[in-house]
């Protein structure tokens, strides 16, 4: 639908206001050099990963050709089938559970099953693999009632299957919501017009709802394309053997198990060519993303008030529901049946928990100050009425870094400075820098969307001003910039430390006696089939990254705050 | 009458600021305690002069002087010069009177002699006892009292308006009309004001700069440009 531009809500400032970015000269150098200091930093942590895996000169490697030999291209395609698989699913699912949400506006509860549906999101996968296994588990709850009825085991969680449910459980809710969004944002003078010429419901979904979602399916599968074809803990627990293995976990195997640095490198070689084909075709194919707010809004619609469509709404937000509740459900209930109080005594335990706080901490702090630095640096940058092609460059870069940090995902990071670093004697020794800057280098998109339209906005509003005082420096920054931007930073800060807090990734290649995250612990409890310690660890590990991402998500509500601040 | 050299405000001589293919051009200058109105169309230039003289643009070409001096190279802060814009203009998570007190010192150490100066200039502006109030919680017009305020305590011999009146009711532009040309006449410092309406410049200026398409059309004195009939862009603006 071509109007859909026009109901996307988006603070209009004028252009004048948006130049005015101003800062004193000497301040002004500074920043720049400070922003291009830390997109060097960046820019060189990745290059020299890179550089090592293509450097890499293994003794006795075979010719290129036999590099890439059945395995890889094996592995390659299941990537991609199960990444298809699960972005189609995703979306089927996720269009009549938005499209009932959307048509039942007024139930109570609601507003509360669309913030169940913000949960996945937020919990480690490791967790969410754990729930997914309590339900539909060999020993899982659906499996047990299958049985009872006589049936054989009918459901498998690993191999795709329970790849796809997997990647359906994190991502169905994603595209719902964003679907609802969508919908939410029609004009409630459709719905009026709709029962004022007596369409049909499918008539209501081809003209009114499905324009309005279907502009944003692509940027929706695009995202959940990227999201599974780098999915690396769940495909690595749920996959279940080298026939189901995606690219970053068949890494993590060459360079873990078979130790095999070539076939590594040729996968993650592979792994760059196919996210950045993904980058170039989202950014091709995708219309501005939307930030997915709504659920908010009272609208008056006029179908499936009652009759089938009623029930079949009803029946489908209930299926949406289970589908999502019940893994959490199983998470909590196995979690309160373990022995949490010796697991709280567990030296083992104590010492994962304060390893994955100070990584946490340190990582997220870094990733909120550098995506700070060069958000102003940019600003800075771009503030003249003619900029120097070289601030202009630095600029582009420092808008680009964000999305490139996208292209070289963790594990391959690890891998290329696991080889880089292991001529230097024990690799251990790094372990805790390197997943320190894997964390921070993983937070930085998301930081980087929190953080810079908070910043413009800020800095549109009061630049100007502060400069006409003299406001600068330290004085501005402890005035009017901390108080005003103190909120979505320490959102950021929270989203990252939950990011970090979950990952698995940068840890599974490094981890080792020395180097015990609550992740890596909770795997290797789950891999020695001490699952009572493992479902103890899971609650715990899930409601604080819970607790974390629901402080580090924006909501409607402070929005509203903010524009009702812009007033002033 | 061209004013005398030494009772000029600020002087532009040849300022030339580009934006892609747009070249605004600007020469003239402006007496010292004089009320001026800066009008024209939208587009024709008006926010980019006064961002000019307050440094908040640096021209390709020419100068501007500020009360004699060449203030090339000096930041805004360093002009004397304060400027009230047409909304934010106080920080809205400051109470109003850090909001003016940010005016006297920008790291905020006041004393009982700065409180007391704020003190005084909330009183001239009519909002006595607003210190501790948040921006947000005062009405537009009020919001624009606490700017004149805090331009009241900066003391600068210049005070660049940009549309100051645009967000206010009819009835509270008369009254900040009035309220400015009381300032005006105890300070007796040199005015410019963007306005876009003509009761504006029949209120409050002693002369009127016409902006059309990046040049200065006119510079004379208000009864002469409201009387105007000849030039189209005017007669446009006047409504006539």
């Amino acid at each position: 639908m071509t109007e859909g531009g026009k109901f996307r809500q988006s603070p209009n400032y004028n252009r004048k206001q948006y130049k005015a970015i101003m800062i004193n000269r000497t301040e002004r150098h500074f920043t720049l050099a400070a922003g291009a200091l830390c997109l060097g930093g960046i820019v060189l942590f990745v290059c020299m990963a890179a550089y090592a895996l293509l450097a890499f000169d293994a003794p006795g490697t075979p010719g290129d050709g036999a590099v890439f030999d059945a395995y890889v291209w094996r592995v390659a395609r299941f990537t991609l089938l199960q990444a298809s698989l699960s972005t189609l699913l995703s979306i089927l699912f996720a269009i009549p559970v938005a499209r009932a949400l959307a048509r039942q506006t007024g139930f109570f509860g609601r507003v509360w099953i669309i913030r169940l549906m913000t949960l996945p999101l937020g919990l480690p996968a490791l967790v969410a693999a754990l729930g997914l296994i309590g339900i539909w588990g060999r020993q899982g709850a659906l499996n047990t009632a299958f049985a009872a009825l006589g049936l054989d085991q009918p459901i498998s969680i690993y191999g795709l299957s329970g790849i796809l449910l997997a990647h359906v459980f994190f991502n169905m809710p994603l595209a719902a919501r964003l679907m609802l969004g969508g919908l939410e944002r029609i004009p409630g003078e459709y719905w009026l017009v709709g029962a004022n010429l007596g369409m049909r419901p499918l008539s209501i979904f081809r003209f009114i709802e499905w324009p309005a979602i279907r502009g944003l399916v692509p940027g929706i599968a695009g995202l959940i394309f990227m999201l599974c074809a780098t999915s690396f803990t769940l495909v690595l627990i749920l996959g279940g053997g080298p026939a189901a293995s995606t690219i970053e976990v068949a890494i993590y195997q060459a360079l873990r198990f078979d130790f095999d640095p070539p076939r590594a490198i040729a996968l993650s070689l592979l792994q760059i060519a196919v996210t950045s084909a993904l980058l170039v075709a989202i950014r091709l194919l995708t219309p501005k993303a939307d930030d997915g707010h709504g659920g908010g809004r009272k609208v008056r619609r006029f179908d499936g008030r009652h009759g089938f469509g009623r029930i079949g709404d009803w029946l489908v937000i209930a299926l949406a529901v289970l589908f999502i509740a019940l893994p959490l459900a199983s998470v909590i209930s196995s979690g309160l049946r373990s022995d949490l109080i010796r697991l709280a005594g567990d030296t083992m335990v104590q010492r994962a928990l304060v390893t994955s706080i100070v990584i946490a901490v340190v990582s997220s702090l870094l990733c909120v100050v550098a995506t700070a630095v060069m958000i102003r640096a940019r600003q800075a940058a771009m503030a003249p009425r003619h900029p120097l092609a070289l601030h202009r460059g630095l600029a582009a870069a420092i808008s680009a870094s964000s999305s490139l940090v996208l292209l070289v995902p963790p594990v391959v990071l690890g891998a290329g400075w696991f080889l880089l670093l292991r001529p230097l004697g024990d690799v251990a020794v790094f372990t805790p820098l390197l997943v320190v800057l894997i964390n921070m280098l993983m937070a930085l998109p998301f930081v980087y969307r929190v953080l810079e339209p908070a910043m413009t906005t800020h800095s549109a509003r009061t630049a100007r001003l502060a400069a006409s005082l003299g406001l600068g420096g330290w004085n501005r920054f402890r005035f009017i910039d901390w108080p005003a931007l103190r909120k979505p930073v320490l959102m950021a800060l929270s989203f990252a430390c939950a990011l970090s807090l979950g990952d698995l990734g940068a840890v599974a290649l490094f981890g080792s006696q020395d180097m015990v995250t609550l992740p890596w612990l909770l795997y290797s409890r789950m891999a020695s089939y001490r699952s009572t310690d493992a479902a103890g660890l899971a609650l715990f590990l899930g409601l604080v990254c819970l607790v974390l991402t629901i402080a580090g998500t924006p909501s409607a509500t402070n929005n509203d705050k903010g524009r009702h601040d812009a007033a002033a | 009458m061209p004013p005398l050299e030494t009772d000029i405000a600020i002087r532009l001589s040849d300022v030339l600021v580009r934006f892609g293919k747009t070249e605004l051009r600007f020469d003239g200058a402006i007496g010292k305690g004089q009320i001026v109105a800066v009008t024209g169309a939208s587009g024709s230039g008006k926010s980019t002069l006064l961002n000019v003289i307050a440094g908040f643009e640096t021209p390709d070409a020419g100068s501007v002087e500020i009360l004699g001096e060449d203030v090339a190279g000096r930041d805004p802060a360093e002009r004397p010069v304060s400027v009230i814009f047409q909304e934010h203009n106080l920080f809205s998570h400051l109470d109003i009177g850090t909001n003016i007190g940010l005016g006297i010192d920008p790291s905020l150490r006041l004393g009982v002699k700065e409180r007391a100066r704020i003190a005084a200039a909330l009183g001239r502006v009519g909002l006595d006892g607003f210190g501790k109030r948040m921006p947000p919680t005062l009405s537009g017009g009020e919001r624009q009292r606490v700017a004149l305020a805090r331009a009241l305590v900066r003391r600068k011999p210049v005070l660049l308006l940009d549309e100051p009146f645009a967000a206010l009711d009819p009835g509270l532009r008369a009254g900040m009309s009035s309220l400015l040309l009381d300032l005006h006449r105890q300070e007796g410092n040199t005015m410019l004001i963007i306005t876009h309406h003509p009761d504006d410049v029949r209120a409050l200026a002693d002369s009127v700069l016409f902006l059309d398409e990046g040049r200065i059309l006119l510079h004379e004195p208000t009864a002469q440009f409201l009387d105007r009939g000849d030039i189209p862009a005017v007669t446009r603006f006047l409504g006539k």
